[in-house]
């Protein structure tokens, strides 16, 4: 029974690196950018979540409304100034200006919040839980967090594939010049998806600071970054769906790690991703070899 | 257009427009002055020019892969750490630390092999972010055993029983030894066939291969080199402390000073990190006091540089004065243009040398 409950914990626990990494995916798939301060965004928006809490006392499940639309003008902002310059320089400097970024967030947040711990508390919600038979426990919670990340990853994948915007969006990461020559602008398409990008993360960073507790510089170690990109590559590159499924492949891994050892949970996955690597480099889920 | 046809032998080609003499020159009395500094200066200084040295080793290498071979690896802590823990683990057998260096840096060239095996399929970004998941697998691999010191960590053993000053002493030229070594060997490699299948890589990946280049064999070949010299650094890095910690060892940190200096420095040249080298590390004597508030500014620094200067500071230096230190290409002398002093009896030039800068 504890081994059906890791399984139960790791799909839900999935639900979350999916949540992570579908701005990730979404950012190299549109606009070929990995973004490395990835994880340290979403650390951001969990701050600015506790920030907006402090001044507006809304209740802490709520911050999203305020956070969420922030950081999509957050992620147009940074598109259209810093990552649109790098890009025209070229993939090596969008690498360096996101790492360049990464550090710049962590040691900003350092320098004006403390290096305490914080949490985003969620009152009575954090202890209520569904008991199936006495050995399976499934936090309200965690089943929330699930259910948003599988709206959310849906969501996108449908807003691509069926509304004009995400077409549009669409057009211009499989050919940037036959778009533009169709009239559109693709500095303004790449904007629209550096928001969306940003609002998944800032969603991502506000139930992780639920889930558990973060520090200034947990988007380094607590791997976000890492989980984010592991999902991506285990479900398959350029595939929201497939995210999905990398996303609860891993946590499921882990969970399982997790019960042989506590030292294991991370260790499971990372040798998950490098078994995906060899045997099946263009993920579960895709069929064409695209990595 | 009939332009009369100039051969082969009417050019002059020479590795630099001036002389080399003078910067070898250079090169040998700033060698000789930083062996003899532990008879003038005290041990606080060797041992903070201990830490130049390994951040030049790391720079280094990393330029040679970011700048060369177009690979962005943020995973470089990797090897790092296992070359600190190569060198334990040779102390711990009972051999001298000192001679588990050029361990450090076999083992490490060996990891790469493998990791380069593994990672050898996945494009820049997927690259970069692969390194650091190989990086922290390392990490969580070396806690496990508790006879390294586990989550701890563990102090170094077997260093000579000799006085500390003579001990800074010995780690300082051996860092020194390690330094220079490594430098010459970047500058011999740059200047050989590698070096112009590197140099058409890292002007034009697609143009290199469609002449023939075999790039992915450069890229191994750089990716274990820097593992090497990665290794090397880590030894370096646990013999001068002399104790291990592995989140400290391991720490992405390491990558983000590599990232900045050689950045700073210029990418792409064997100056660049030089430089850079030197500019970091009087930033970091001076700003050390603020903390944070020296990572937020190198790391916007380190942003503007990358978008704006891109080829750094040791780009603005060269591009005004045409110095190379390391003159890696070739100089091409029109016909009946004298070469510069220093070259009266020049070489004939090879028939077949290409002109590059």
């Amino acid at each position: 029974m504890t081994w059906v409950n890791a399984i139960i914990q790791g799909i839900l626990l999935g639900g979350l690196y999916a949540l992570f990494a579908c701005g990730l995916s979404l950012m190299f798939g549109v606009m070929k950018v990995i973004n490395l301060a990835h994880g340290d965004l979403a650390i951001l928006a969990g701050y600015l979540a506790v920030g907006v809490i402090a001044v507006t006392h809304i209740p802490t499940v709520w911050s999203f409304l305020i956070v969420v639309p922030l950081f999509a003008a957050l992620g147009y902002l940074a598109q259209r100034t810093l990552i649109q310059a790098s890009l025209n320089r070229g993939v090596l400097t969008t690498l360096l200006v996101t790492f360049g970024l990464s550090v710049v967030i962590e040691n900003a947040l350092q320098q004006f919040t403390s290096a305490n711990s914080r949490t985003l508390g969620i009152g009575s919600l954090i202890s209520k839980s569904l008991h199936l038979g006495s050995q399976i426990t499934i936090a309200y919670l965690d089943l929330v967090i699930f259910g948003v990340a599988v709206v959310v990853l849906l969501g996108l994948q449908y807003f691509l594939s069926s509304s004009r915007q995400g077409r549009l969006i669409r057009a211009v990461a499989d050919d940037r010049e036959a778009a533009q020559l169709a009239g559109a602008d693709y500095r303004h398409v790449f904007g629209i998806a550096a928001a969306i990008a940003f609002a998944t993360v800032a969603l991502a960073g506000i139930a992780y600071g639920m889930y558990t507790s973060f520090t200034p510089t947990s988007g380094t170690t607590a791997l976000l970054l890492l989980f984010a990109f592991e999902a991506v590559v285990i479900g398959g590159l350029g595939s929201l769906w497939g995210t999905l499924v990398g996303g609860i492949l891993l946590g499921v891994v882990q969970q399982l790690g997790a019960q042989i050892g506590s030292n294991d949970q991370i260790l499971a996955g990372q040798l998950l991703f490098l078994l995906i690597l060899l045997i099946r480099p263009q993920g579960i889920t895709t069929s064409r070899r695209t990595a | 257009m009939s332009a009369p046809a100039v051969t082969a032998a009417d050019v002059r080609v020479t590795r630099s427009r001036r002389s080399p003499l003078w910067p070898a020159l250079g090169a040998v009395v700033v060698i000789a002055v930083l062996a003899y500094l532990p008879y003038l200066v005290y041990a606080g200084t060797t041992s903070l020019l201990v830490n130049f040295f390994i951040l030049l080793i790391m720079a280094s290498m990393w330029n040679l892969l970011a700048g060369y071979a177009g690979l962005v690896s943020v995973g470089q802590q990797a090897f790092i750490g296992m070359g600190s823990y190569l060198v334990l683990i040779v102390a711990l057998h009972g051999t001298d630390p000192f001679i588990g260096l050029p361990v450090a840096a076999l083992g490490c060239a060996v990891l790469g092999l493998i990791v380069w095996w593994l990672l050898s399929r996945l494009r820049s970004g997927y690259f970069a972010i692969a390194t650091w998941v190989i990086a922290s697998i390392c990490y969580l691999v070396v806690i496990r055993f508790a006879s390294l010191g586990g989550g701890t960590g563990e102090p170094l053993p077997g260093l000579p029983a000799i006085s500390n000053t003579l001990l800074n002493a010995y780690t300082y030229w051996v860092a020194l030894a390690v330094a220079v070594i490594v430098l010459i060997s970047l500058y011999a490699i740059l200047r050989g066939r590698l070096g112009l299948v590197l140099t058409a890589v890292r002007d034009d990946e697609t143009g290199a291969r469609s002449v023939g280049a075999q790039v992915s064999r450069a890229q191994l070949l750089v990716f274990v080199l820097a593992a090497a010299g990665c290794g090397a650094a880590g030894g370096l890095e646990i013999i001068s402390q002399p104790f291990v910690q592995p989140t400290a060892a391991f720490s992405v940190q390491w990558t983000a000073e590599m990232i900045f200096a050689c950045l700073i420095g210029g990418i792409g040249t064997i100056e660049g990190p030089i430089l850079g080298t030197i500019v970091f590390f009087a930033l970091q004597q001076w700003l050390a006091s603020y903390g944070t508030w020296y990572f937020i500014v190198l790391g916007a620094v380190a942003i503007a540089v990358a978008i704006w200067a891109p080829r750094g500071l040791w780009g603005l230096v060269s591009e005004r004065l045409h110095i190379r230190l390391f003159p890696v290409g070739y100089w091409v002398w029109p016909a009946g243009q004298a070469a510069g002093p220093g070259w009266a009896r020049l070489r004939r030039p090879r028939p077949d040398a290409a002109a590059r800068r």
